[in-house]
C-alpha cells in the first residue's frame, strides 16, 4: 500500500500517559531525533510532583508536549495536533486542550471498564460516539507490543513496559524521524541487560512498521528543517544550560566554583549535573538545609570562590537571612531560584513567576539585591554568566530567577564560541589601601562602589566582617547613626550603579508606529513574542520589549514605558513587576494574570492584545 | 601528654610562618567588649597565648562565628574573621574550609548559638568531620539577649523566661557530640589555662572536626555556674581528668575510680573497693563511641563529677580531604575539563 505524503509547517504532539508509563523518555527521544532532523522545536514537560500517584489516576497522569517546525517557534505550542493517550485517565485529562478535528492515538488496551470507571467515564468514549469529532484512532499497543517480544527471553512485564517504544515507533514513521539515535540510545541505556536492550529496540521497529502496514493511518508527514542561523546545535534544557553557565562563568572568571544546595523541585538537576563536573574543579556539597546550602556558598566565596546556590522558592525563604549576610558583608554569591507555584509548597512541578517580590525584598533591613531572569531555556546560560558578571563585579549577591517552564523545558541552542563569551575575571586585593599601610575592607572603588575582595591568605591584609553595621571604610562595627545612613545609601547606590553597566532596554516595533508595547520578563518571552506576530500578521500594530534585569532595571526603562500609550505586562503572579514599574514610573500599566501553573498561551494573550489595541 | 593517632593531612597545607610569633601579633586592634569578669576574656587570652605556638602563617588562619557574646571573638584577633549568622557558623565555616585546604578554620560558638539555632548545622559538620575546630562556649544560659535558659541551662531554671522554672531536659553537649558521628569531643575549663591549651594542641592536630566544649562563666546572668570544679575544697573531689591511656583514678589522693558496670556504662567506686584491673583505663582511639558515651554520663547527676579532657580523637578521613581528592581524581582520570568540550558533548548538530 503505498500511503500519502502530506507537507506540514509545524505539528504540536502530546504524549500523555500513567507516570509510570515512560513518558517523559519517549518525549525525549522523539525531540532528539526531531533535533538531528533539524526542525526547530520547543518542548513542555507536565509531570506530578508525587513519583509514582496511584496508576490509572488524573492526579498520575504525566505528559510531553513537544512542537516543531520547519521555521523558528517560541513556544512549546497551544493546542496539540496529535494526543496519544496510553490510557482513559491521559485522555480524561488532556482532551480539553486538544481542538476539534486534531488526532488522538489512544491505546485501546487500557481502555478496560475499571479503568475507565477509575477516572468517571461512565461508557468507552473510543466507543460511544463522543469524540466523533476528533480523527481517533484506537490502537491495541499493550498487545501488540507484548506480541511483537514473544520470541525474547523477557517477563511479560518487562514487554509491555516496552509499549513506550511501540507509540514512539509509530510516532516516528508518521513524521518521518531519523531513528538511528534512538536505537543507538536503547542499547547503551540497556547495555547491562542487552535482552531488554533488543526487546526495546523490536518494540519500536514494530511500531514503526505497524504504521506502514495498517489502514488506520492513511497519510504520513514530512515536516522540512527549519532554516536557523549556520552554526553548532544541541537540544537543551533550561537546568542543563544553567548549570553549564554556572560551569563557564567559573570557567571565565578563573575562579573555583562552589555549589551548595539542597535537593528541591524543580531545581535539584542543576545540583546533579553540577556534581558529574569535577573534571572543571567544581564542589558540590549537598548541605543538610537550605541554609546551610547557602551558607557554606558564602564561606567558600569568603575565600574567593564563586558561591553559588540552587533553590526554589520555598528555599529562597530560608536562605533570607544569609542572603542579607551576603549584602552586608558585599561578598559575591549567586543564588538560584527556579520558581514553583507556591505559596508554601504549593505545586512543585508547575512553573510561576510569583517570587519577584521575595527576590527583590525578602529579608531585613534595606538589602538590595541584583534580579537577572533568563528569557529561554537556552537563555539560561547567558543569563548565569551574566548573573556570575554582576556578582563578582560588585562583590554582591544576585538572584537569578529562572521557572519550572525553563527548567524542564528544552529548544535546540546554537553554541557559543567560547572567545565570544565575556571576561569576567576581577582581581583580589593584594595590597593595604589605607594610609600608613592600613588594610580598609570596605574602602570602595570610585566607579563600582564595589569593596575590596580580600581573600584569607593573604599577608598583611587580616579583616574581620561580620552581619553588624560596619563603619564606612575600616569596616570596623559602628553603631553610629550617620554611619548607618551613608552605609545604607551607599549599599543602595552600588546596586542602583549597576544601571549603566548593563544593555538599555531594547524594542521590538517593527513598523515603529504602533502605540501599545507588550512588556515582558522572564519565561513570558516566548509566548509573548509569539502572540505579537499574531497580532502583527493579522493586521495589529504592537510592540515588544523584554526584561532581563529586574534589579536594577535598565536606565531607559521609564523612557520607553512613557512613550507609549498603553503598556500591556502579562506575568504569571498577580502583578508583581506592575507593582514596581507602577511605583517607580508611575505609568499606569495594564496588567494580565493567569496563575494556573503553566505557562500562556500564544492564542490567549494574541486576544488580550488585540483587546488593549482595539480599546485606544 | 597522651599519644596522638597517625594523621591525615591535618595542618599539612597550611603554610607556616616565618619568623616567631609572639601572643601580641594575634591582638587585634578593637576594644574587647564582654562584661568585666567574664570567662571569656581567660578564654581569648588562652587562644591569644596558644596560636604563636601552632607556628601558622597568621593569614591563613580564620575564625568564624555566629551570634552571641562568645561570637564576638573573631573580633579579638588579627587574623581573618567571619562574624555571622545566628547558628550558621558552621555551615559557613564548612564551605571555606571545603574549599580551602590552606586554610586553619576555627568556629566560635556557644550553647545558644550550637545547640539551639544552630544545632543542625553542628552535627551534620561533626558527622562530616569537615576540617574545622569548634570552639562551644558553654555557660548554660543566654547572655546577649539578657539571660534566658539555655538549650544547657538545667531543668528548674528560673530566668525571665522561665519565671517558674525551665521544663526542659538540657542537652549534654559532649553526649550529644559523640552520638552526632564526632571524631574528636573534649571539655575544658576557661580558668584552666594549662588545661585548655593542652586540649586545643591536640584538637588541632586532629584531622576533621574537633569540638572543644568550654565551660565558660557569666559573671552577670549565671555566675558561679561551675563552681564547683574551681573550689579548691571540693574540685578535685569532683574532676574527672582523663588522660588516654591511664586508669581513670580521681579524687585529692586518688581514691575515686571508674569501672565498667554490668550494664555498659561506668560508675564511681572507691580505689581500693576493686582490684586494679577492674579500673577503667581510658582510650580516646576506641573506635567504638559507647565508652566515650558512657563516661560522658558520669556527670549526671550534675556535679558529682564532672570529666574533663579529651572523650574521643579517632582518625577518619576529613570531608574535605575527600572532596578534594574526588576532585583530582576526576582530573587525573579524564583530564581537566574545557569549556567547548564541554558545550559539545551530547548530541550536536550543524547547520550550515
Ligand atoms: S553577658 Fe555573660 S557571657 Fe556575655 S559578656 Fe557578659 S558575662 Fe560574658
Amino acid at each position: 500500500m503505498t500511503k500519502q505524503v502530506q507537507q506540514l509547517d509545524r505539528v504540536i504532539i502530546r504524549f500523555a500517559g500513567d507516570s509510570g508509563d515512560g513518558m517523559q523518555l519517549t518525549g525525549d527521544r522523539f525531540t532528539a531525533e526531531t533535533a538531528e532532523f533539524g526542525n526547530d522545536l520547543s518542548t513542555l514537560p507536565n509531570f506530578p510532583a508525587e513519583i509514582r500517584a496511584p496508576a490509572g489516576t488524573l492526579p498520575g497522569v504525566s505528559s510531553f508536549q513537544l512542537h516543531f517546525a520547519d521555521h523558528d517557534i517560541l513556544t512549546p505550542g497551544d493546542a496539540p495536533n496529535v494526543l496519544v493517550a496510553m490510557n482513559p485517565a491521559a485522555l480524561k485529562a488532556n482532551l480539553a486542550d486538544v481542538p476539534r478535528g486534531a488526532d488522538i492515538i489512544a491505546n485501546t488496551d487500557e481502555f478496560t471498564k475499571r479503568n475507565l470507571t477509575k477516572v468517571g467515564y461512565s461508557g468507552n468514549p473510543l466507543e460511544d460516539g463522543s469524540l466523533g469529532e476528533w480523527r481517533v484512532h484506537a490502537v491495541p499497543l499493550t498487545t501488540m507490543t507484548v506480541k511483537a517480544l514473544e520470541g525474547f527471553d523477557i517477563s511479560k512485564k518487562d514487554a509491555e513496559r516496552a509499549k513506550n517504544m511501540f507509540a514512539l515507533g509509530l510516532l516516528s514513521w508518521l513524521y518521518h524521524r531519523p531513528t538511528e539515535a534512538t536505537l543507538k540510545f536503547l542499547e547503551a541505556k540497556f547495555a547491562k541487560k542487552p535482552d531488554i536492550a533488543k526487546a526495546n529496540i523490536a518494540a519500536f521497529n514494530a511500531g514503526w512498521n505497524f504504521g506502514e502496514t495498517t489502514e488506520s493511518f492513511s497519510v504520513s508527514y514530512e515536516i522540512k528543517p527549519a532554516r536557523l542561523a549556520p552554526g553548532t546545535y544541541r537540544n537543551i534544557s533550561g537546568n542543563m544550560a544553567l548549570a553549564y553557565g554556572l560551569i563557564a562563568a567559573a570557567e571565565l572568571a578563573e575562579l573555583p566554583l562552589f555549589l551548595g544546595s539542597y535537593p528541591i523541585t524543580p531545581a535539584s538537576d542543576i545540583l546533579h549535573e553540577l556534581s558529574k563536573h569535577k573534571r572543571f574543579g567544581i564542589r558540590t556539597f549537598q548541605a543538610e538545609d537550605e541554609i546551610a546550602g547557602v551558607g557554606a556558598a558564602l564561606g567558600a566565596a569568603f575565600g574567593g570562590a564563586l558561591g553559588v546556590t540552587t533553590t526554589s522558592g520555598p528555599g529562597v525563604a530560608l536562605k533570607a537571612e544569609t542572603v542579607g549576610l551576603a549584602v552586608t558583608t558585599e561578598l559575591p554569591l549567586i543564588v538560584v531560584d527556579v520558581q514553583r507555584a507556591g505559596p508554601s509548597t504549593g505545586m512543585p512541578t508547575k512553573t510561576e513567576q510569583t517570587d519577584l517580590l521575595m527576590a527583590m525584598y525578602g529579608r531585613n533591613g534595606e538589602s538590595p539585591v541584583p534580579v537577572v531572569a533568563p528569557m529561554s531555556p537556552s537563555d539560561c546560560f547567558h543569563a548565569a554568566i551574566e548573573a556570575a558578571r554582576i556578582a563578582v563585579k560588585y562583590r554582591t549577591p544576585v538572584m537569578l530567577l529562572s521557572d519550572g517552564y525553563l527548567a524542564n523545558g528544552s529548544e535546540p541552542w546554537r553554541l557559543p564560541e567560547v572567545a565570544e563569551l565575556p571576561d569576567l575575571r576581577v582581581a583580589f586585593a593584594t595590597e593595604a589601601n589605607g594610609e600608613d599601610g592600613t588594610f580598609l575592607p570596605f574602602k570602595r572603588d570610585v566607579e563600582t562602589l564595589a569593596r575590596p575582595w580580600a581573600v584569607p591568605g593573604t599577608k598583611g591584609l587580616e579583616h574581620r566582617i561580620g552581619g553588624i553595621e560596619k563603619a564606612d571604610g575600616t569596616g570596623n562595627i559602628s553603631y553610629d547613626p550617620n554611619n548607618h545612613d551613608l552605609m545604607v545609601r551607599l549599599r543602595q547606590a552600588k546596586i542602583d550603579g549597576i544601571a549603566q553597566d548593563i544593555p538599555p532596554l531594547e524594542v521590538d516595533d517593527e513598523g515603529g508606529d504602533a502605540r501599545v508595547l507588550v512588556l515582558g520578563w522572564g519565561s513570558t518571552y516566548g509566548p509573548i513574542a509569539a502572540a505579537v506576530r499574531r497580532v502583527r500578521k493579522a493586521g495589529g500594530k504592537v510592540a515588544q520589549a523584554h526584561l532581563r534585569h529586574l534589579n536594577p532595571l535598565p536606565a531607559n526603562t521609564g523612557e520607553v514605558l512613557r512613550s507609549y500609550d498603553k503598556v500591556l505586562l502579562p506575568e504569571i503572579n498577580l502583578g508583581q513587576l506592575a507593582l514596581l514599574l507602577r511605583a517607580r514610573f508611575l505609568v499606569d500599566v495594564i496588567s494580565y494574570n493567569r496563575v494556573r501553573g503553566l505557562p500562556f498561551k500564544a492564542e490567549e494573550l494574541a486576544g488580550v492584545i488585540q483587546d488593549v489595541i482595539s480599546s485606544e | 601528654m597522651s599519644e596522638i593517632v597517625s594523621e591525615g593531612r591535618g595542618l599539612s597545607l597550611v603554610p607556616r610562618a616565618e619568623g616567631k610569633q609572639t601572643l601580641k601579633d594575634f591582638k587585634s586592634d578593637q576594644e574587647v567588649r564582654w562584661c568585666p569578669g567574664c570567662g571569656d576574656y581567660a578564654i581569648l587570652a588562652a587562644v591569644q597565648g596558644f596560636l604563636p605556638e601552632l607556628g601558622l602563617k597568621r593569614e591563613n588562619i580564620v575564625f568564624v562565628s555566629g551570634i552571641g557574646c562568645s561570637s564576638r571573638f573573631p573580633y579579638y584577633l588579627n587574623t581573618y574573621g567571619f562574624h555571622s549568622i545566628h547558628g550558621r557558623a558552621p555551615a559557613i565555616a564548612t564551605g571555606l574550609a571545603a574549599s580551602r585546604p590552606d586554610l586553619s578554620v576555627w568556629v566560635v560558638t556557644g550553647d545558644g548559638d550550637a545547640l539551639s539555632i544552630g544545632g543542625n548545622h553542628l552535627i551534620h559538620a561533626l558527622r562530616r568531620n569537615v576540617n574545622l575546630n569548634i570552639l562551644l562556649f558553654n555557660n548554660r544560659i543566654y547572655g546577649l539577649t539578657k539571660g534566658q535558659y539555655s538549650p544547657t541551662s538545667e531543668v528548674g531554671k528560673i530566668t525571665k523566661s522561665t519565671p517558674m522554672g525551665s521544663l526542659d531536659r538540657p542537652f549534654n553537649p559532649i553526649s550529644l557530640a559523640i552520638g552526632a558521628e564526632a571524631t574528636f569531643v573534649a571539655r575544658t575549663l576557661d580558668s584552666d589555662r594549662k588545661h585548655l591549651q593542652g586540649v586545643l594542641r591536640e584538637a588541632v592536630a586532629h584531622q576533621g572536626t574537633s569540638l572543644v566544649e568550654i565551660y565558660q562563666n557569666c559573671n552577670i546572668f549565671n555566675d558561679n555556674a561551675f563552681e564547683p570544679l574551681k573550689d579548691p575544697g571540693i574540685r578535685d573531689d569532683i574532676t574527672v581528668k582523663l588522660e588516654h591511656g591511664k586508669p581513670i583514678v580521681f579524687g585529692a589522693n586518688g581514691e575515686k575510680a571508674v569501672r565498667l558496670t554490668r550494664t555498659g556504662g561506668v560508675e564511681v567506686v572507691p580505689t581500693d573497693s576493686v582490684p586494679a584491673e577492674e579500673i577503667l583505663v581510658h582510650d580516646t582511639h576506641a573506635t567504638d563511641p559507647s565508652l566515650a558515651f558512657a563516661l560522658s554520663r558520669l556527670d549526671e547527676p550534675a556535679f558529682e563529677h564532672v570529666p574533663i579532657g579529651i572523650f574521643r580523637h579517632i582518625q577518619r578521613s576529613s570531608y574535605d580531604e575527600l572532596m578534594s581528592d574526588q576532585l583530582d581524581n576526576a582530573i587525573a582520570k579524564n583530564g581537566r575539563g574545557t569549556l567547548h568540550d564541554l558545550l559539545n558533548s551530547g548530541d550536536t548538530w550543524r547547520i550550515n
